[in-house]
């Protein structure tokens, strides 16, 4: 397992990740940059079924519908910013609302069966979300991509684990290095831009099912935060790290809620039969302008149900029975069609669920079904907005959010989209499927601007190539010491240290058995930890290539959960209650937070910077 | 909520593939091939998200899911079966009870979509504008729209 094979691969553009935003950057990459252009995308699955929707989806959740007059970008942004408790990039929610329906009228192009109405306009469930036959929607959005790119040009089971920079200018993206999973090869791609469209983070906090149960994490488990780790050790200016989202699910499988609620019309009650929406309806008034907002933000609807959970009133259940005796209303034939889009929900998307219900008899026209609050998951795609500071649409952004090319982070040349990029939430698949195509057009937009090849000296391949394969090196060093491989005192595995990070998450940085609540010295405790813990990864062991991506997947979550950790001792308040609590601040506190937290982290002083960034209302305002 | 391998079943896709095409398209790396027994098999159960990648793919049908052993009772079965668009669906309660459900997945077949087929995006005029390849087309709105004030 030596990897004595080095390819280095010359490109134009490399596109990290192959999930939603990454097909999208593909797709865009290859219709703007010239033909002398070689445009790449690096991707540590296949394609077809890889990132967060690979296992299908029963709906889309970002779709305007200007074409029917349903919604304008503006309304977009005004929900999202509620949503966020008054915490969005207005520019960047902006510039996905007003791209995104290209997106999902392409996706329906390619073969994507969408629900239709009987006046032939698209099914909603809500305001912003359209039912699809959609398990399929991510071999369907790959398949342009790849005829696009070309294979050739499409490099699948690769980790890529490390940004490089430009030897001359530390401020400028260089290429990635990585290795296969596969073929005992180490790889480089030198390109004068890259673009970040890996994932947010499952498995940084300890969730509540640790046996088996570890990879039915609600957020898919091989979304490692590679999005997050690939930047932060590169310098990369990050935002509202301390965001988190607690989903609501269907317990232990946890399948979706949102057709339930939406579409359904079920209503989750407590043990007693009470609504928590009605019987806490006045806890919302505390947290103003958001508590009166329509619809009630996710975390003070998370809140409101916390609180009856925490006072014993639970188990909450949803009853789908009720909701589906209603909307049949005796009749055998509408009780036939309502099981079978209630099946379709879970079958689609979150097939565990269905196995669930079908192991624990659960006929959902008959028995309602157990809902909880999740483990937190930190992203940048659904209902979190962690990721990249980056630089706005030039038409929107206001100056102090604009640096030439829209979604370039910090540093020049790397551009990011999907779950990197930071304080635009609520893209979904095809908002981050748009981001990525955003991103793809100002990247060329770069490259015919910025001529030249980036300079990456052999010394700093070897160095790369020497770092990327430690823990191969530490385990045939030490493996001797021992005659239990697990058990060495000169280095720990991957999932050790997976257990160790998740500990330290769940007790120190309010995750689910802390009932979501820390305090400052808490925080401080965990920090302490946690740097000790990124010490002992430096000693990580593997036998394998996979346990060598395993290696750098906890290194990744390893860094989301630190700049986590900072970023929730900087800011002093409870901003989103029913995701987490400082028991310390524990109001909202508008006048003096309603602004960004953003870090730095700065290998060489091996310290992190944390600042803040105004707010700029440049829609709502 | 781990995969296995049915070893009667499964013929490491002989013959028809480069490799078998559950180690083929897993995401997360977990099927693997035992050279040994030359069988496909999950090589970390606890990082399996039961995505059902393989179990779809597989030609054989020599893959399934047994419920994570943390809270799921043994007993049930929910297995796929493609059909020419889509996939048939088996569910089986544990108490034996069990449905059928049949989904459409795809409207055209795989492989006939043409890269930006009718585009008329200028590639070099349009590269400083804001929109995006096909809005001419796909949009569904004549012109992108922009805020009312910067």
């Amino acid at each position: 397992m030596a990897f004595e094979t080095t390819e280095t691969v010359d490109c134009d553009i490399l596109i990290i990740g192959g999930g939603m935003s990454g097909c999208g950057a593909a797709f865009e990459a290859r219709y703007w940059a010239g033909s002398d252009k070689r445009v790449v995308l690096a991707e540590k699955a296949a394609i077809e079924r890889s990132g967060a929707t690979g296992e299908g989806l029963s709906a889309i959740n970002c779709y305007m519908g200007q074409r029917y007059g349903w919604n304008t970008p503006e309304d977009f942004v005004n929900y999202v910013v509620n949503d966020m408790m008054g915490l969005a990039r207005e520019d960047l929610v902006y510039d996905v609302g007003r791209h995104v329906d290209n997106s999902v009228h392409l996706l329906e192009e390619w073969g994507l069966p969408i629900w239709k109405q009987e006046n032939g306009q698209y099914e909603r469930i809500g305001r912003w979300q359209i039912p699809i036959h959609g398990e399929s929607i991510k071999p369907i959005a790959a398949e342009p991509a790849r005829t696009a790119l070309g294979p050739e040009n499409i490099y699948e089971r690769v980790a890529i684990t490390h940004l490089l920079k430009d030897d001359n200018d530390p401020d400028k993206i260089a290429g990635a290095a990585g290795f296969s999973v596969r073929d005992n090869k180490f790889y480089i791609f030198r390109s004068p831009v890259v673009i970040i469209t890996t994932g947010g983070a499952s498995n940084v906090f300890r969730p509540r099912s640790v046996s088996e149960g570890l990879g039915r994490t609600w957020y898919s488990v091989f979304a490692t935060g590679s999005a997050y780790g690939l930047m932060i050790p590169a310098g990369v200016e990050m935002t509202q790290m301390e965001h988190r989202f607690v989903p609501t699910r269907f317990k232990d499988g946890y399948g979706p809620v949102g057709m339930w609620f939406q579409y359904f019309h079920a209503k989750v009650l407590n043990a007693m039969g009470e609504d928590y929406t009605e019987t806490r309806a006045a806890e919302l008034n505390k947290y103003e302008p958001y508590g009166s907002a329509i619809p009630t933000p996710t975390p003070l609807r998370n809140h409101q149900m916390y609180l009856d959970i925490k006072e014993g009133r639970g188990p909450m259940y949803m009853r789908t029975d009720q909701a589906m005796q209603a909307l049949s209303g005796g009749d055998p034939e509408k009780m036939d069609q309502v099981r079978n889009e209630a099946w379709e929900d879970f079958l689609d998307m979150t097939i565990s669920q269905a196995l669930t219900w079908a192991a624990q008899n659960i006929a959902p026209e008959e028995t309602p079904s157990e809902v909880v609050l999740a483990e937190p998951y930190i992203m940048g795609s659904h209902s979190g907005e962690a990721g990249a500071w980056v630089s706005g649409p030039e038409d929107i952004a206001s100056d102090d959010y604009f640096w030439g090319y829209n979604r370039m982070t910090t540093i020049r040349g790397l551009f990011a989209a999907g779950d990197g990029v930071g304080a635009a939430p609520h893209k979904f698949s095809s908002g981050s499927f748009t981001e990525g195509r955003i991103a793809a057009k100002a990247a060329v937009n770069f490259l015919n601007d910025n001529p030249g090849r980036p300079n990456v000296s052999a010394g700093q391949v070897d160095g790369m190539r020497q770092t990327i394969l430690s823990p191969l090196v530490t385990f045939e060093k030490h493996r001797g010491a021992t005659t239990a491989e697990e058990i060495n005192p000169n280095y720990l595995t991957a999932k050790q240290g997976l257990v160790r990070l998740q500990k330290i998450m769940d007790e120190y940085a309010a995750g689910a058995s802390a009932w979501y609540t820390t305090n400052g010295p808490t925080l401080q405790r965990g920090i302490q930890l946690i740097e000790m813990l990124r010490e002992d990864l430096e000693h990580l062991a593997a036998r394998s290539p996979h346990e060598l991506m395993r290696c750098w997947e906890v290194r990744h979550r390893a860094w989301v959960g630190e700049a986590h950790l900072r970023h929730l001792l900087h800011r002093e308040e409870t901003r989103w209650p029913g995701y987490y609590y400082r028991s310390d601040f524990p109001d909202l506190d508008d006048q003096n937070w309603r602004k960004f937290v953003n870090s730095k982290f700065d290998r060489d002083a091996n310290s992190w910077q944390l600042t803040t960034r105004p707010y700029r209302d440049l829609i709502t305002g | 909520m781990p995969t296995f391998v049915d070893p009667n079943v499964c013929n490491a896709c002989a013959g028809e593939h480069l490799g078998p095409l559950c180690v083929y398209i897993c995401p997360n790396d977990l099927m693997a091939l035992d050279t040994d027994a030359n069988k496909g098999f999950n090589q970390e159960p606890d990082m399996c998200s039961e995505c059902y990648a393989c179990v779809k793919l597989c030609p054989q049908e020599a893959i399934n899911v047994r419920g994570y052993a943390d809270f799921v009772p043994l007993g049930a079965i929910v297995q796929p079966h493609r059909t020419d668009d889509g996939l048939r669906w088996e569910v089986v309660f544990r108490d034996g009870r069990n449905f059928e459900f049949t989904y459409p997945s795809r409207s055209r077949p795989a492989g006939s979509v043409v890269p930006y087929d009718g585009f008329t995006e200028d590639r070099v005029g349009d590269i400083g504008n804001q929109n995006l390849a096909g809005d001419s087309n796909w949009l569904g709105v004549d012109k992108l729209p922009v805020p009312g004030a910067k």
